[in-house]
Parts: structure tokens; C-alpha cells; sequence
């Protein structure tokens, strides 16, 4: 569950602008929709936003990572002219849009049904330990938040966690850890299986369809 | 139309494709449960009440607001599985639901609790802890108590679909969300007690009737509004001597099922500042002291004795009904007077012709228009429902709109053409943008706010308007696009029974004038509140004012006589279409006051001069028999094309929208403390916007 929406926090920044390169985004985005239908690109548009302001809090000291302030979303609301509270329907709705401050690294670990029969409580577990924090807490450093989500849809290679963009699966308590520490010193790690398992298939190789395994070059 | 045959319950209806199987049950008589759906808000199928079993089609319960009929569909309404689903469904309604109906104000009259009446069960299986969810802060008008709030949307729909205010919106999801407004804004739209109405839980109430009763120990009485000329049909709730609340009541072609913010909650002002006794001046000290209806009668028989017909004066104000315009005009008559004069806000037109002051396409007929010109109005403030019919003709069938005259927020998108008679000439020419679609339109309709004539230069005005019309070719053989949109409930009324300036006779700015200069020497004012009495009434004249409230003119008066307000007396009102209704008594005045024309029967005896009717029916008889237009009642009698106006040079300053704050435009409004709040709280957040805009 993300943080809620708080309007007036103090954390909320007076103004948004899109940087330049990412203005021709937004037009293009818009151009993606029929005249007059400019709305529909309100996800596209939140998604920007959020990840230009990713990549200035990748920057910064202490660092942070992509959310969507509220001076953002009234940006968008006026750039495809629709009502602010509209924005705000979208932006609470999809767990994909952080409408509070994250970490750089926002761990999404998955607890629902087929990640917890494989251990994700221990993956959870081993998070908390490591870095010392709770669900929906930020470490001091603002390198990581966790929290908790539903299903992600990895459900063969649980247990698994979305970090940003990636995916990181069949976790254990020890790989999970190990995983944090290399994003820590800022390294990128491995990203799918933890165990070696190519894509989804039986970590033994493919069962099936072996013909056309090999010819798409994953085994 | 194409039309489908379908069977429910064992019933077959024949109805238009596109119909819900929700509303073909409603048409058959069968009640289907429901909180969403609401048959003037758009469909969101999200409380999932109204299941029915629909047989051959999916082996499950389908949302009969959502399914269209469909050709030799078999529906059920009350089938083992239909009861079934719908107790699982009430189940979770209640799940988050606090039960606390006994300090519920929507108690009584809650479609939840109905509704759980029919399929709740007696006991909860529910352990765990019940959500809880923070109140909004909606302004002075609507208390809010979000935990009771079932998550069916009508608020957020009706904020943007009816009202174009778009400022509530579901936030967050699944057992988190709740509704909410933005950057916790009050909800500025001048329909927002409509959201109490359609709020089918406890979660919006009234604020200003929060605790004041239950609904059955209110006497229900159906009336007719005055706070605005298109006179909403209400219903006037009462408990002893008080209004408690006023609601809507339908009229299709009118109100629908809406009023506006004014109507509903001035009805506060109806106790305060109220006019109980009659008053007389006194000659030595120079104040109004409490006096006798027969003292005030005297001294008024005293004051106009020996004075000649011109030299005396009648004016009606913005409340007053049919009756006693016609009670007072036959009294002035009888005196032999032709002063008289109903347009208090200093109007000029020529009211000789109908068509040239009525809202001639009617308020139903926005619904067939298909280009609207609103030329000196801002008809959010002057006449919501009129705007919100307007709102919802861009909203569902995109008419372009045009303005004439100032801007201003009305929500919806509109073309700022200009703003003075110029401009107007500039569009009857023009042959591009707006101009070209208001001239390719059927059915054109040119809105002119009351306001318009306000000015030196009105009888011009109103000329160069009637050239436009037929130049603009509004006027066609079944549709007449020209209207004039009034504000105040009374003035149609004395249009029609020709409460203006007779043969030689002065008109409303002549009058004031004249009691300056000392041609007239006696005024007989009812309700007339909307000028300044005190600095424009001269010191010499005697006034007599007829009246409610203690407001303006009562200061002036010399003999205050106390009169009833619209809850309170049966009163005939015509709308700005010219639409006959009939207003019922629902209280009993304060003290000693009276119902208005009475006052004038009395006094007419005393000064000599007694009124022909001794009862309501025969004064009302009496109006029949002489003007035509109050034979039909409740449709308006159409009004032939007509030249109107006088020639003239219209003057290029730039039309000024007359209402100024939309709160407190009447006597009634201005003594009601809730209409001083709203106007505090809305008026100066608009007043911010505005300095944050320049």
C-alpha cells in the first residue's frame, strides 16, 4: 500500500515544469491520441513526471526517487486541460504512481498468495533487517523504501520483488540482502532469476517447446 | 425508434432500444434497488444493487442500470438468485457502514435504510474494525459525515455532469477510497444542495437543517419560489410556525428535479428582521413607533386626502404576487393615478408587446436549441437552472454558446463576442466562427439578461434587440429564439397585468424623481427593496411601504404595513416564460401581519375608495376575466412577434451583469444568516481568485 496523498505537506514543491527534451515528450504523447481526446494521455504524462523527477533525485544528495508532486499533477491537468481532481483520480488509483517521496530505490516486494507460500516473508523479513526500517518507510540515506504490493504477475519465479523498473525473482532471505547491497554501492546487479532460471522455465532447462527455446536463443 | 420486446417477471414490455432492463422494470412498476444509478446522471453500475438474473445469458447476476434491453430477453426481479445476490451486496454496503441512523439526519428518508429493510440481514458477521473516514469541509451549506458514505458516486457526478463544477472525484482505491475534493475546496457552484438530495446516505446533509427534525413530523406543503424569476416548484417543509427546509419537487419543464443553492436554504430569513406590526411615523419626534392597523389607516387616509391622482404613486417589488399588483394597481386607478411602475431595478424597456419581455423559447426549449447567444447576463447568477439547462445542452449535445456583455466563470465553454451594442451590430454581420453556426442553426435562441436595459439608453436597447432577432432570424414559424431572461419572480406578473407607467404617467426613475421635485407626494411601495429608498426617495414625499422584511425601503417609510412572504400566503406567480403557477400558504405570517392583498381591501375601504372582491376567489376571478394570460395555468401562452422598443441611439459603454453577489439579492436573503455566510465564504474566495487572475 503507497503512502496516501497529502495536499499540503510540507514536502510538497510550490512548482513543476517539464525539462525541455521532456516537453517534446508530452507533445508527442499528446499527439498519440485524437484531437480533443488529450486526456488519455494523462498515465503517460504522470508517468513522466514521475521519472523526470527520478532522475533529478538520482542526482541529489540525500538522493530520492520518482513521485509525483502535487504541483505536477495540477501541470498536467492544465497541459491537457481537464480538472485537477481528475489528475488526482488517476495518480491515487495505480500503485505504479508514488503521488509521496520515495527512496531511489523503491523496493515493491509481492506478498500475495504464490510469493507467500515461496517464503516472501522471509524476503520481507530480510529487507526490514537489513536496512533497518519498516513497510512504507524511507532509510536515512534515501536510498530505500519498501512496501508492499499485490500480485506483480512473476507468480513461477516467486518469491520476487520490483525494484524501480526490474524485476528481481526467486529470492531468498540471503540473495535478497545480497541484492541490496550491491544497489547500495551503486552497482547494478542481475536482474530476473536470482537462481540462474532462464526466463520462466524450469530451472533445469525447458520442458516443453524445446525447439523453439533454442531458436530464440535463451537456452 | 427501433424497440425491443423483452419479458420481466413474467410481464412483456415493448420499449425503445437503448433502454436499461432498470428502467423498463421502473416502467412496469417493479421496483428495482438501486444507489448509483440516478435517471439524470450518466451510468457507473458500481453499487451493484440493482441485480436481476437475466435467463440465457451468463450464469450470473447482471447490473440491470448498466444492461441495455435486449430482444426476447427473460429477466427476473425476484428470483431466489436475484434476493440472494442482493443480500450479499447489502452485506458489504454495511460492512463499512456506521448504523448510526439514530443521529443520522438522512433517518427516515435514507435509501439505505429502506433498502436494508428489503434485503439487510438482522446481524453482523463482521469482526474486524469498521473503516473510518475523514469529513470534508464543504462550506456553510452541506455537513459532511464521509464514513457513511457508500462510494456510489452520484456527488462526483452530478458536481460534473449537471452543476460543471468538477471539484469532487473518488480518491485512492479498494477499501481506501473515499470521496474528496481538491485542495479542499468548497464546493462553489451555486446547485450544490443538490448533492444533499441525491446523496442516498447520510454522508451529505444539510448543515443549517442538521438536527432539526425528522421528516414525518413535517408538514409537506407544495409551493412555488420567488428567489429567481423561472419560479423552481418546492416543496416547503414546517414544523409549528417554522420553514425548516425547502426542497425541489419536479417539474420537467421548469426546475427538473433541481433547485437552486438561494432557493433552498434562505428560508432562514423568513424569521428574522421580519415586519410583525404596523408602524407609523411619528410627526414630532420623526420615528417609526408601533402602532394599530386601524392607526395606520388613519394616517394614511389622513396623508392623502385632498391629494390628486398624479400626484400619487405606486411601485412593486421583486417578491410580490399577482394579487396584490393587481389589488394595487385597481386601487391607484381608482384614484385616478398613472404612476405605477414594476421594474424597481430601473429597467427601460417598452412593455407593451409580450414577446418583448418574455423567455419566449421557454426554459424546455434550451433542449431543442442548437446555438444559444447570451447577450448583458451571467445566467449562473440570474437564473441557475436556466444555466445548468444551457450546461448540460453543451455537455451532452455540444451547442456552441456566445456572450455578449461581461465574462464570467458559468461552466461551461462559451465565445466572448464583445461586450456592448456594437459588438452586437459586429456579430448581426458577421459571417465566420460563431456567427456562421448561430446563422446556420434551426432553432437559435438569443438570451437578454434583465439587466441590459438598466440604463438611459434601455427603450434603444431593446429596439436594436428586436432588429437583431429578425436579422439574426430567430424568429421562425414554430420557434420564437428571442428571450429575455428576468430575475425577479414578480416582475412578469405586472408585465402582464400592466403594472407600467399608464397613458401620461411616470415610470419608475420619473417617480423617484418626482418625489424629489415634489409632483408626487405619496408613494405606495410593495416590497420594493432593490434601490436605495433612503437617499433616492425624497424627504418630502409620504411613503407607505407593504412588506416582509425591515430592509431598505422600511426605513424610509413613513406607515410600514406588514405583509407575508412567499411561504405564507396563496399567491399567484408567473416565471420569465409567462408560465401561470400558483404559490400555497405552507406558515402563518408573524404577529400582526397580513396576506398582502387584504391589507389593500382595508385600506381601500377606509380611504373611501373599496376594492370590488371581498375573497381570494373572487380577486382572482377578478384577474381571470381581465387579462387572458392567466387563463391557462402552468403553460406558457406563446406571444406573437411584435416591433418593440423605440428607436433610438444605443449608447457603446459595455453591459454590466446586474447581479453582484449572488447570495444576497433579495430582502429574504439578506436576513438570512446562512445566506451571509455563503456570501462571506464564497464571495471572498472569488473575490481572491479574481486578484490572483490579474
Amino acid at each position: 500500500m503507497k503512502k496516501p496523498f497529502e495536499l499540503h505537506a510540507d514536502y510538497q514543491p510550490e512548482s513543476f515544469e517539464f525539462t525541455k527534451a521532456n516537453k517534446k515528450q508530452v507533445e508527442k504523447l499528446i499527439a498519440l491520441y485524437p484531437k480533443g481526446k488529450q486526456q488519455s494521455a494523462v498515465m503517460p504524462l504522470l508517468d513522466l513526471a514521475q521519472r523526470q523527477v527520478g532522475e533529478e533525485g538520482a542526482k541529489a544528495e540525500p538522493a530520492y526517487g520518482g513521485w509525483i508532486p502535487r504541483a505536477a499533477m495540477d501541470h498536467i491537468a492544465e497541459v491537457l486541460d481537464m480538472p485537477e481532481i481528475k489528475v488526482y483520480e488517476v495518480a491515487t488509483f495505480y500503485s505504479m504512481y508514488n503521488t509521496a517521496p520515495v527512496g531511489k530505490y523503491l523496493v515493491q516486494l509481492c506478498t500475495t498468495t504464490p510469493c507467500w507460500l515461496c517464503g516472501s516473508d522471509d524476503v520481507v523479513n530480510a529487507c526490514k533487517d537489513h536496512l533497518g526500517i519498516g513497510l512504507n518507510e524511507t532509510t536515512k540515506d534515501g536510498l530505500f523504501t519498501l512496501m508492499e504490493v499485490e500480485c506483480l504477475g512473476a507468480c513461477v519465479n516467486a518469491p520476487m520483488v520490483q525494484i524501480n523498473d526490474d524485476y528481481y525473482e526467486d529470492l531468498t532471505s540471503d540473495s535478497m540482502k545480497e541484492l541490496l547491497d550491491v544497489l547500495a554501492e551503486g552497482l547494478k546487479p542481475k536482474i530476473g532469476s536470482q537462481k540462474g532460471r532462464k526466463a520462466s522455465m524450469a530451472i533445469t532447462g525447458p520442458t516443453s517447446l524445446e525447439k523453439e527455446a533454442k531458436k530464440a536463443g535463451i537456452v | 425508434m427501433a424497440t425491443v420486446k423483452l419479458t420481466i417477471n413474467d410481464m412483456e414490455i415493448e420499449v425503445e432500444r437503448g433502454t436499461s432492463i432498470l428502467q423498463a422494470a421502473q416502467q412496469l412498476g417493479i421496483e428495482v434497488p438501486h444507489f448509483c444509478y440516478h435517471e439524470r446522471l450518466t451510468v457507473p453500475a458500481n453499487c451493484r444493487m440493482c441485480l436481476v438474473e437475466v435467463e440465457g445469458g451468463p450464469p450470473k447476476p447482471a447490473a440491470s442500470c448498466a444492461m441495455a434491453c435486449g430482444d426476447g430477453m427473460v429477466v427476473k426481479t425476484d428470483s431466489p438468485m436475484v434476493k440472494k445476490a442482493r443480500k450479499g451486496v447489502m452485506e458489504m454496503l454495511l460492512i463499512n457502514h456506521p448504523l448510526d441512523c439514530p443521529i443520522c439526519d438522512q433517518g427516515g428518508e435514507c435509501d439505505l435504510q429502506d433498502q436494508a429493510m428489503g434485503y439487510g440481514f438482522d446481524r453482523s458477521r463482521f469482526q474486524e474494525n469498521k473503516r473510518a473516514v475523514p469529513n470534508k469541509e464543504l462550506g456553510p451549506l452541506i455537513k459532511t459525515i464521509m464514513t457513511r458514505c457508500i462510494n456510489c458516486t452520484r456527488c462526483v457526478r452530478f458536481a460534473e455532469e449537471v452543476a460543471g463544477t468538477p471539484v469532487l472525484g473518488q480518491l485512492n482505491r479498494g477499501e481506501d477510497a473515499e470521496i474528496g475534493t481538491f485542495i479542499d475546496q468548497l464546493v462553489q457552484t451555486e446547485l450544490s444542495g443538490n448533492l444533499i438530495d441525491i446523496c442516498p446516505v447520510g454522508a451529505l446533509t444539510s448543515k443549517p437543517y442538521a438536527f432539526k427534525a425528522r421528516p414525518w413530523e413535517l408538514t409537506k406543503t407544495e409551493s412555488i419560489d420567488v428567489h429567481d424569476a423561472i419560479g423552481s416548484n418546492i416543496r416547503v417543509d414546517v414544523k409549528g410556525r417554522e420553514v425548516l427546509r425547502i426542497l425541489p419537487r419536479l417539474h420537467e419543464d421548469v426546475n427538473e428535479e433541481w433547485i437552486s443553492d438561494r432557493t433552498r436554504f434562505a428560508y432562514d430569513g423568513l424569521n428574522d428582521g421580519r415586519l410583525d406590526r404596523p408602524y407609523v411615523r411619528d410627526d414630532k419626534s420623526g420615528k417609526l413607533v408601533e402602532a394599530t392597523w386601524d392607526q395606520a389607516f388613519a394616517k394614511i387616509a389622513e396623508k392623502l386626502d385632498g391629494l390628486k391622482g398624479e400626484e400619487i404613486a405606486g411601485l412593486v417589488g421583486d417578491l410580490t404576487e399577482v394579487e396584490s399588483i393587481v389589488a394595487l394597481k385597481d386601487l391607484l386607478e381608482k384614484f385616478g393615478s398613472p404612476n405605477m411602475d414594476c421594474r424597481t431595478d430601473g429597467a427601460r424597456f417598452d412593455p407593451s408587446e409580450r414577446a418583448g419581455y418574455l423567455f419566449n423559447s421557454t426554459i424546455a426549449g434550451i433542449d431543442e436549441a442548437d446555438a444559444i447567444l447570451l447577450i448583458g447576463t451571467n445566467p449562473r447568477h440570474e437564473a441557475t437552472l436556466v444555466n445548468a439547462r444551457i450546461r448540460r445542452a453543451q455537455f451532452e449535445r455540444r451547442v456552441k454558446v456566445g456572450v455578449i456583455g461581461e465574462q464570467a466563470d458559468l461552466a461551461y465553454k462559451y465565445e466572448h463576442l464583445g461586450d456592448s451594442t456594437a459588438d452586437l451590430e459586429t456579430f448581426v454581420k458577421a459571417r465566420s466562427g460563431f456567427a456562421k453556426i448561430f446563422k446556420d442553426a434551426e432553432k437559435p435562441m438569443i438570451i437578454v439578461g434583465s439587466g441590459v436595459f438598466e440604463r438611459e439608453d434601455g427603450e434603444a436597447i431593446h429596439f436594436a434587440l428586436q432588429a437583431a432577432a429578425e436579422k439574426l432570424k430567430v424568429i421562425k414559424d414554430d420557434w420564437n429564439g428571442f428571450n429575455i431572461l428576468h430575475r425577479a419572480a414578480s416582475r412578469v406578473g405586472a408585465l402582464e397585468v400592466g403594472f407600467v407607467p399608464q397613458a401620461g404617467g411616470k415610470d419608475f426613475n420619473g417617480i423617484l424623481e418626482g418625489t424629489r421635485d415634489g409632483s408626487i407626494k405619496a408613494l405606495y411601495m410593495i416590497g420594493a427593496d432593490e434601490f436605495d429608498a433612503r437617499s433616492q426617495i425624497g424627504n418630502q414625499a409620504f411613503v407607505i411601504y407593504q412588506g416582509h422584511h425591515g430592509d431598505h425601503a422600511a426605513a424610509r417609510a413613513d406607515v410600514i404595513l406588514p405583509g407575508c412572504a412567499y411561504t405564507e400566503k396563496d399567491a399567484i406567480y408567473i416565471n420569465t416564460e409567462g408560465r401561470v403557477q400558483y404559490a400555497k400558504r405552507a406558515a402563518s405570517p408573524p404577529g400582526d401581519a397580513r396576506t398582502d392583498w387584504t391589507i389593500l381591501r382595508a385600506l381601500s375601504e377606509k380611504l373611501g375608495q373599496t376594492l370590488p372582491y371581498d375573497s381570494q376567489m373572487q380577486l382572482r376571478n377578478h384577474i381571470f376575466e381581465t387579462y387572458p394570460t392567466f387563463a391557462v395555468d402552468d403553460t406558457p401562452i406563446k406571444a406573437s412577434w411584435a416591433k418593440f422598443g423605440s428607436k433610438g441611439a444605443a449608447g457603446k459603454q459595455p453591459f454590466v451583469n446586474p447581479v453582484r453577489n449572488y447570495y444576497l439579492t433579495n430582502a429574504i436573503c439578506r436576513a438570512s444568516a446562512t445566506m451571509q455566510a455563503c456570501s462571506r465564504e464564497f464571495a471572498t474566495q472569488a473575490n481572491e481568485y479574481l486578484e490572483a487572475a490579474e
